[in-house]
């Protein structure tokens, strides 16, 4: 056994911090950076680590107009992204000029028991300013008990036929209805590359 | 050189544990309202960060309580470092309602509580009651602030006991319209003071 030893300032081979010191929610575990990217694959460190992970993604840009940006799940480390899905999707949004808003269920964007890619938004806008921002909650995606749930919120700047600009936000909920541990998680548009944006994997402590 | 203590429940005058995980939501600032008029947060005054040192920022609102009844709680930005706030905002809003009494719970769309290209206030929490055990609480999501590409989107999460005692669940969402960096926010009630409450500023780490 290895000896750890306090000097003056710090503590040397401490690599664990007692279990009742808080702090430390989110650790970072990956970042990957689009740059007219066909997508983007988290393929390492989802396991049992962690009971929850976030991914952030911040300012995805879409190289084509009238995007869906959207995710999916493996099973076996990224090797087929094709985990059969059932979730909800709704959605609220308001025009630049404030002419529409609204808020509904949106049947076109759920899955049920689909094992495409979950959308995350719709109708994403691609000029230069516009953007996606959000953040896909991942939980317990090593169990081989339960399904493996999933909440999303995502807001963004979408296009809107007669109103040119609209913000939007959605917000998404669903299970992976699988019992094998999920263990990569992918990004991409339906169509067109990524542009440009960040995403980051976060583990929850 | 000083010497490290070891007492009961600490380690006194460690500053550094070069292996241990800090974590990557780093609090940055609490304010804390008596009686104010507003909080705000601007970058680089009085130890606040809203550059690029954090990708995504969070406000965590907690029981902010109004010094007037009905009254609506309200945020807005700055390109300026807070030399005025009226940031053109474009946005969306839903509540979810249901009172005390089991009446009229709903989900819907506010028309009152979203922006189309205005510089007003974004309101987070709406008919906010003022009585003793009446507050706000929210987290407010920013992506991005420094951004000179993007437009800077938000998201909330807002649960407000309202005056006539029912839970209302609001979901404001949107982004300030510029390329300019926005680099300070205010947060005020839509009529009086912040008789008391905290919000507290995170970062969320980069790397």
């Amino acid at each position: 056994m290895s000896l750890n030893f306090a000097n003056n300032n710090s503590l040397s081979a401490i690599d664990t911090k007692p279990s009742g010191l808080s702090g430390g929610a989110l650790t970072l575990l990956s970042t990957q950076t689009a740059s007219s990217s066909a997508s983007i694959s988290f393929t390492s460190g989802i396991d049992s680590t962690y009971k929850e992970y976030q991914f952030h993604y911040t300012d995805i840009h879409p190289a084509n107009d009238d995007a869906y940006f959207q995710f999916n799940m493996s099973a076996d480390s990224g090797s087929n992204y094709n985990v059969a899905k059932t979730s909800t999707f709704f959605r609220a949004f308001h025009t630049q000029t404030g002419g529409t808003s609204a808020l509904g269920y949106l049947t076109d964007d759920d899955l049920a028991q689909g094992t495409g890619f979950q959308r995350l938004i719709e109708y994403g806008y691609n000029d230069a300013t516009s953007s996606s921002s959000g953040i896909l909650y991942l939980f317990d995606p090593s169990s081989t008990t339960f399904v493996k749930h999933f909440t999303a919120q995502t807001t963004y700047r979408r296009s809107y036929s007669s109103e040119s600009h609209a913000s939007a936000v959605i917000h998404v909920g669903g299970y992976g209805n699988t019992t094998s541990a999920i263990d990569a998680v992918q990004f991409k548009f339906a169509s067109g590359n990524i542009d440009a944006g960040t995403i980051k994997m976060y583990g929850v402590s | 050189m000083s010497i490290v203590k070891y007492n009961n429940n600490s380690i006194s005058d460690i500053t550094s544990g070069a292996s241990l995980d800090s974590g990557n939501m780093t609090h940055i600032k609490t304010l804390t309202a008596s009686s104010s008029s507003s909080l705000s947060f601007v970058d680089g005054s009085s130890d606040v960060v809203l550059d690029n040192t954090y990708p995504i920022y969070i406000f965590k609102i907690i029981n902010c309580h109004p010094a007037s009844n009905d009254i609506s709680f309200q945020f807005q930005g700055s390109t300026d470092t807070g030399s005025s706030y009226g940031v053109t905002i474009t946005s969306s809003h839903f509540r979810a309602t249901h009172g005390e009494d089991g009446s009229s719970a709903a989900l819907a769309y506010i028309t009152g509580g979203d922006l189309a290209q205005s510089t007003s206030y974004q309101l987070l929490g709406g008919s906010i009651g003022s009585d003793a055990d009446q507050s706000v609480s929210a987290e407010l999501i920013v992506f991005n602030p420094s951004s000179t590409t993007f437009v800077k989107h938000f998201m909330a999460n807002v649960q407000s006991i309202a005056h006539s005692n029912r839970s209302n669940n609001q979901y404001p969402a949107g982004y300030f319209n510029t390329t300019s960096a926005v680099d300070a926010f205010n947060f005020k009630f839509s009529s009086g003071n912040i008789d008391s409450g905290t919000i507290k500023l995170y970062g969320i780490k980069d790397s």
